[in-house]
Formats: structure tokens, sequence, C-alpha cells
């Protein structure tokens, strides 16, 4: 077995050097993703090695970016492209939903649409406005898209790779806070399949359900808990569309109890699906309401309140605390 | 206006002082032009005339389709024959054409059935031709989108090297319709400047046909739309949309130029929407017939077959033409009334290429769902 310690964020750049290796059709394209290696770092190095052909600086047009690249798919390439914040992502929403989504679909699958759109996505770095939003919902409920997040460097690693191989549109949200978070990857293993979810700790007393940036926070809510005796289970999605919830469905039959955390506003986000879900599937083996624990129905605030805003430790616990309660 | 004010201002109306590339008047004269000419001969401009007759024919038909209730919508391209044929015939196999919705002469010059036009109205399709076969993207409803996808597919050829080789089999380039009314998108302008700033071999070819649904050119631009690329940084070219030589010589000079590896070009077909923007508008609102009967002066067809009567084409070439014509109305009929209709439980498989659980899970509820209504009878 041969591992590797890095950071989420080289993870994810190592993860797209392999990809560009593997097929020769991959590029990457967005804003300072060339000689800067993008504003995370994320593209470092990939230009100089793969020449300006293969990582295309582009224009500063969200648009055009979408819009372009499909115009690619056309000649049989792979675009995997770099929205630089979640926040900048809405000038190409017409492209993504209108376009990327419906072509296979339009054209009974004569036409394929293997991009992948990138987008570093969340809160709690302390940035400027449109600079921390969480859209997933937003891609997720989109007819005809794909969507997935990593939460830790080995599935950056291998889910990045997955997704430029997956010959469907894939909105691969990357949780930007956690870009430096260390961990280590498999670079050898056979990797867990894309569009499914996964336990990353167990538990019987009550099921955390999470994705992205969230789910260290849920980590680390359950080591709280556990001192107090509390027997946290921690499940990440990291699919989102489609959902992979037979993990979920098992789980909250085991734990009776189910908390859906993420940092996207409350109304109409992905919890109030998921919640849905589990109350048609484990309707009977519920002990309780399925709580969600979110960011609230606000724009994002200014940033010295933020931590206010996001799902915390304190906020998660309370949660778990009402659910054993009821 | 003060005097700062930079002097290379042109025009401060659409309709404005911009050069006009004619090669054919109304009267159907042969003029020359000092840098554009029609290449072709005499049969040559047979053929386009051909194309012209048969393009109005289909306009006619998907018309009285409409009219019969065996489509739901057609939108006209009536007026704008020569744009598109002139244009449409300028390309090579190895080339590539993103159309809007309108593009039914386009569609004719890259092989497509014109039947299959027809589906996508009568809605039993949303697509209807495969685009790799003929070179023909489907079309495009979002105003202005497919501009972006056509800059992005001439890059690509920049990324293959299919560019520049002085090889009429391998060279190739992309030519991306829209209308005047496009010209005030974002995707629009955006693709303007991308195909400029990556030199892609890509012809912009806009068909200002004056409305835009019931806006006038007026509405969507200050000066002339050729005048619009200078400022992108590349060539805008006015010709007479009426005019198929003027189109086709000056999309052929634009084609080669991207083939060649120099970049874009902006054509600005002026010409007139005879018709209505579809066959749901009501034209009669907001634009007087006077201006309708001084355009039909103009025709496009019919300066082609003056010209080919007094360079003593025979009648028999006309009447051949219109049994041709008759055969495609024929076939139009009776391939839209047979064109299959949609399943909606065979939807669940296009989304994706790898399918998911929940759409699995759909398909098999609908079609649970649609087989017991069967089973006890459905409602009359």
């Amino acid at each position: 077995m041969t591992t590797a310690k890095m950071p989420l964020g080289k993870g994810l750049n190592a993860g797209l050097r392999a990809a560009m290796e593997a097929d020769e059709k991959v590029l990457i394209m967005g804003e300072d993703v060339g000689q800067l290696g993008g504003v995370f770092r994320i593209t470092d190095g990939l230009q100089k090695d793969f020449g300006e052909s293969r990582v295309i600086d582009a224009p500063l047009s969200e648009n055009g970016i979408l819009g372009t690249a499909i115009g690619m798919t056309f000649r049989g390439y792979r675009p995997v492209l770099e929205i630089q914040f979640d926040g900048f992502v809405y000038p190409a929403y017409d492209q993504i939903v209108s376009q990327v989504a419906r072509f296979h679909f339009r054209s009974k699958g004569t036409v394929k649409m293997p991009i992948v759109i990138r987008i570093p996505f969340g809160g709690g770095i302390g940035a400027v406005e449109h600079h921390s939003e969480s859209p997933e919902a937003q891609f997720a409920l989109t007819a005809g898209l794909k969507v997935v997040t990593c939460s830790n460097a080995n599935d950056a690693y291998w889910m990045i790779q997955q997704a430029i191989a997956s010959d469907d549109p894939v909105v691969f949200m990357e949780p930007k806070r956690r870009y430096w978070d260390q961990g280590e990857v498999d670079l050898l293993s056979d990797p867990f399949p894309l569009h499914a979810s996964r336990v990353v700790r167990d538990g019987s007393d009550a099921t955390l359900i999470a994705y992205g940036p969230m789910v260290k926070t849920c980590l680390e809510s359950a080591d709280a808990a556990a001192e107090e005796g509390i027997n946290l289970e921690v499940i990440d999605l990291r699919t989102l569309s489609p959902l992979d919830l037979d993990p979920v469905f098992e789980s909250v039959r085991k734990t009776g109890h189910a908390i859906v955390i993420h940092e996207a506003a409350q109304t109409l986000g992905l919890g109030a699906e998921i919640s849905a879900r589990i109350t048609e599937k484990c309707f009977y083996n519920l002990e309780a309401p399925v709580i969600r624990v979110t960011g609230y129905d606000l724009p994002y605030p200014p940033s010295r309140i933020e931590e206010e805003f996001l799902p915390g430790l304190d906020r998660i616990l309370d949660a778990v605390d009402r659910s054993l309660a009821f | 206006m003060t005097a700062s004010m930079p002097d290379t201002y042109v025009a401060d109306d659409p309709a404005g002082d911009f050069p006009l590339v004619q090669l054919l008047t109304p009267e159907g004269q042969r003029v020359n032009h000092a840098e554009f000419a029609y290449e072709g001969d005499d049969d040559s401009i047979r053929e386009l005339y051909r194309d012209l007759f048969l393009m109005r024919r289909i306009d006619f038909e998907a018309h009285a389709l409409q009219r019969h209730g065996e489509i739901g919508l057609w939108a006209p391209a009536q007026g704008q024959e020569a744009a598109q044929i002139g244009s449409g015939r300028a390309l090579r196999p190895q080339d590539f054409a993103f159309p809007t919705y309108r593009e039914h002469g386009v569609a004719l010059c890259r092989g497509v059935d014109p039947a299959l036009l027809l589906g996508l109205f009568r809605g039993v399709e949303l697509g209807g031709w495969d685009p790799a076969e003929h070179g023909f993207a489907l079309y495009s409803i979002v105003i202005g989108a497919q501009t972006l996808h056509a800059t992005g597919y001439a890059m690509g050829l920049t990324l293959d090297d299919a560019v520049g080789h002085n090889d009429p089999e391998r060279d190739a380039a992309v030519i991306a319709y829209f209308g005047d009314g496009a010209t005030s998108q974002g995707s629009v302008n955006e693709a303007f400047d991308w195909a400029a700033v990556f030199n892609a071999p890509v012809v912009f070819f806009c068909q200002n046909n004056q409305y835009a649904i019931s806006a006038g050119t007026d509405r969507q631009t200050r000066g002339p739309i050729a005048q619009r690329a200078g400022g992108f940084g590349f060539r805008g070219i006015r010709v007479d949309g009426n005019d198929v030589l003027a189109c086709h010589a000056v999309t052929t000079a634009a084609m080669q130029k991207a083939r060649d590896g120099e970049g874009p070009t902006l054509i600005e077909a002026y010409t007139y929407r005879m018709g209505a923007h579809t066959t749901s508008d009501d034209p009669t609102r907001y634009r007087d017939s006077a201006e309708v009967e001084t355009w039909k002066l103009k025709d496009p067809i019919e300066r082609v077959k003056r010209y080919l009567q007094v360079q003593g084409t025979p009648q028999e070439f006309f009447d051949t033409l219109e049994a041709e014509a008759e055969e495609l109305g024929k076939h139009l009929r009776a391939a839209c009334k047979a064109l299959p209709e949609p399943d909606l439980a065979a939807l669940f498989d296009s989304v994706f290429v790898d399918g998911t659980p929940e759409l699995a899970e759909q398909k098999a509820a609908y079609i649970a769902f649609r087989d017991s209504l069967e089973t006890e009878g459905s409602p009359a």
C-alpha cells in the first residue's frame, strides 16, 4: 500500500494531474488557473507540465467558460472547469441548467456532456461577500446534473478523477475551508464508488448526516458527545445527486434518530429532501422527527459573525439532545 | 455630443451608414464588388435557386401543418432564404453549424431531412437529428446560447490542429447563427470576446431580420450590428441578406479565413422576416404593411429567378423544380404525421449516460401506475 500525507487541496491537484496523464482529452479551464495555479492553487503546476492548450486561462466570464466548454465536448474533449468562487457561478447558471444538463436528454443520448464544474463552496474562511455560498441544492435539484462533494484528502484525490471519467456532467463542490486539512491519500487502492455515501464513524445513539465541510464538524461533535457517553454515527453523503441514502436508512433504523447538517440555508436545502426520504423509508423506526441543523434563511452574513451563522459543534450537540429527549 | 467624442464613431442608427455587399440587385442584375465575387457559374446559381425554392416550400408546408393542428408552432423563415442558403452552401462537410430554431434552410444544406425539423414543433422531440452526422447542432431556443458553443467548438478545432494547413479536406471552421435580438445577450458578446481572444475559427452569422418578436433592431442596438465586431478586434461585414450570391461569397471568404487560422468574422446579413416571429405571433400589432410591401420588392428568390430567366434558363427547369417541391410537400405532410410519439418511460433512460437509482425507481413507479390504469381500464 502506497499512501501519502497531503492537504485536501493537494489531493485535488494530484487527482487532476493523474486524470490529465490518463486521458489527453482532459482539459482544465478557468480564471487564473494557469501560471497562478488558481486562487487556491488547486491547479498549481499543471500548466507548466501540460501546456497552455490543456490548462487554459479563461477570460473573466463564467458564462463563457461553461458555454465554450460545451462546444469543446462536441470535439471529444473533457473539460474540467474551475469556477473561482461559489458566488460567481450564477452568470453561468443558464449554460449549466439549460444547456449542460439537457444535451444528453434532448439528443436522446447522442450528445454526451463529460464536463466537470469545480466549485469551491461554503464559508468559514472570513471572506468578503459572494465568497462563502453553498448553492449545491440549486444544482442537485436540476435534472441532468450529478453533484458530489468530498470531505477529505483521499476522497478529493479519487473523486475528482472519477468525476472526470464520468460521461455525465458533474458539479464538484469543494469544501474550501478544508483545503488545508491534512489527510492520508491511498494512491493505489481501488477507490470507493463516486456515487456512494459512507459511514465515517460508527455509533448507536443517533445518526449525523453531513457532507463536504460539515463532515469534520460532525466528527468533532461526535468526539465531544462521546465524552458524555453519547455514541453518534456519522455519515458522509459524498454524493448529493443522485443521493445514496441506503447507508442512512440502515443507520437510522438502528439509531432511531436522524440529524441532517449543512451550511446551506434550511428552506428547500438538501436536508429537506433527505428528511422526507428518511420519513418515507424509516417511518416506524424513527423515535423523533428528523432535525435539520443548517445555515439560516439569510443571505450569507458579514464574515465576523459567520461562526454564529454556520452549524457548529454546539448547535449540533443541542440538536442531538433535542432528538434524544423527544 | 461634446467635442471629446471620438471621431471613429460611425453611426447611431442600426440601419445606418455601413457598407453593404451586394452582388445581385433586387431586379436580378449582377453587380461587381471591389472585394467579393460569386465564383460559381449559372448551373451553380440554379442549384442555389433550387435550395431557395425548396426552403420556402418547407416553410409553406410547415405553416400549413400548424394551421391544420399537426404541429403546435412554427418559426417561419420566409424572407431569409438567401441568408441561410447562401451561408449554408458556403460550408464544407467538415465544418460545423450551430443554429437557432429558425435555420430550416441551413438544415437543408446540411442534409437534415426537413421532416425532422418538425419534431420539435410537433411536441414529439427535443432534438431530432444527430449533430455529429450532419455537422449541424440541435436547434437552440435560448437566445444566443449557441454562439458560445460554436466558439468552444472552434477552440477545439484549433486544439485539434484542424486549421491553417491550406488543406481543403482537413481545415475546418464553425458558423454560429443568431439574430439581431441575440446581439443584446451576454452570451453573444462573450462569444465575440472569446473568439477574438483565442483567434477561434468561427464565423458569426447574424441574420438581422429587423425584429426580435415585436422589438425592432433599434431596441437592441444604437449602431449597425456589423460595426460591433471592430470593438472586439475582428472584422464585421454587412451583406445584403436577400442576395444569395453575396451571402455565399462573403460567407465563403469568412469561412476560408477562419479555416486558414486567421480568426473570426462577424457577418450581418441585412434581411427581413416577412412572416410572423412564430405562428403564435401577430406582426400587424407592431409593424405596418407598407414596410412589408417595401421588402417584398427585395424578395431573395424572385431576383434569382429574374436573373436565371434573362440568362435563358429553360422553363422546364422551373417546372421540374415545382414538381420536386410538390413531392417535398407530400413527404413533409406524411412524415409529420408519422413522427413517432414520445414515450415517457423511455425518457427516464436518456437523462444520463449512467442512470441513477432514483430515476430507475421513478421509472418503475410510473410504469406500474400506467399499467395499473390499463388493467383497470382508463376512463374515456
